[in-house]
């Protein structure tokens, strides 16, 4: 990716995030509340997008939908690791070594 | 309290997430770093995007060559929770002037937002104080993100590339993806997100993974919205 390209992104996401985290902090005086179906839709962001990143390179890590590889085994193991700890050292850890057995043994 | 006390408060308050945050922030120095890109690409992400999450989602398909408007979408998408914030804190810091609220929102995060307003519920304080409180909690914050980002992008530079240290960028969604998935609705919200980004995966620049997102985002506030209205039904 070109390094204006880069920067392309950097300022448009920034600009955009800086809009969504302005908009109701500027117009306070006028915006009583957001709408209940707004605030569930919000709700569900953090879930969807989440699991919309760490699904496909799990299940497709070389583009090829596959369950039979080393990424999906060390996927499971850190989910355990990450449900029980909520710590990202330790998942790290786990998950990346994790990742380069089953890489040697496949 | 007066404001003076106020930050100071909020500046204790906030020192245990500053240690939470700083594996967070290793890896959104690091990855960039392993992926190739410099030193001023990931203070760039930091300073101006300012937000985890969408900052390792950037690099990540950055990494991938995917289209300008599929990173910017996504980067969009995973910070569309933060007008939530906005709007649950712009009540509280209704009569500070227009200046400060367009400051205080350039660093609002999510660690911020929860220390802010669960001090404002519990305790009555005048705008002012308030606003201080606010920036004790989220001017750290910021120091500390923008130095840890430097401190990984260093390390991840002398990562050896046998590591694949790629493979951390899954595994750290898949720590703050568990305690986000919570009943029901936002059980089927990550299923229908996930599946919806593998069977789209083949779509050229990555284009799976907002359009997975929005996906699952519409799939969860529908089954909660059935919900509410059978409840509403029942009783």
């Amino acid at each position: 990716m070109s390094d204006s390209s880069i920067w392309l992104v950097i300022v448009l996401g920034g600009l955009g995030t800086y809009a969504i985290r302005a908009v109701f902090l500027v117009f306070a005086e006028r915006v009583a509340s957001v709408p209940p179906k707004l605030q569930v839709a919000f709700r569900m962001i953090p879930a969807a997008a989440l699991a919309a990143l760490v699904f496909p390179p799990l299940l497709r890590p070389e583009g090829a939908l596959t369950v039979a590889s080393a990424e999906l085994g060390a996927g499971l193991l850190a989910l355990v690791v990450a449900w029980r700890t909520r710590s990202i050292p330790i998942t790290l850890a786990v998950g990346i070594t994790a990742v380069l057995i089953l890489d040697r043994l496949t | 309290m007066a404001p003076r006390d106020a930050f100071r408060r909020g500046a204790i308050d906030v020192f245990p997430v500053l240690l939470g945050v700083i594996p967070f922030g290793l890896l959104a120095g690091a990855i960039p770093a392993e992926l190739g890109l410099g030193l001023e690409h990931a203070v760039g992400l930091a300073t101006i995007v300012f937000a985890g999450a969408a900052q390792l989602a950037a690099i990540d398909l950055i990494g991938e060559s995917a289209h300008v408007t599929v990173i910017v979408g996504t980067i969009l998408v995973i910070n569309l929770r933060m007008l939530m914030y906005g709007a649950s804190i712009a009540p509280y810091l209704v009569d500070r002037p227009l200046s400060r609220r367009l400051g205080a929102a350039y660093i609002l995060t999510d660690q911020a937002y929860a220390l802010s307003v669960a001090r404002y519920r519990g305790e009555p304080m005048d705008g002012r104080t308030r606003l201080a409180y606010y920036l004790g909690a989220a001017v750290p914050l910021w120091v500390n993100w923008q130095v840890v980002v430097v401190l990984g992008w260093f390390v991840g530079a002398a990562v050896p590339e046998s590591l694949p240290i790629e493979f951390a960028i899954p595994l750290t969604f898949l720590v703050l993806l568990v305690p986000s998935v919570t009943d029901r609705a936002t059980v089927l919200a990550a299923l229908a997100g996930g599946v919806t980004a593998v069977v789209l995966d083949p779509l050229p620049a990555n284009a799976g993974i907002p359009i997975g997102a929005l996906t699952g985002i519409v799939v969860g506030t529908a089954v909660e919205l059935q919900a509410r209205e059978s409840r509403t039904v029942d009783a």
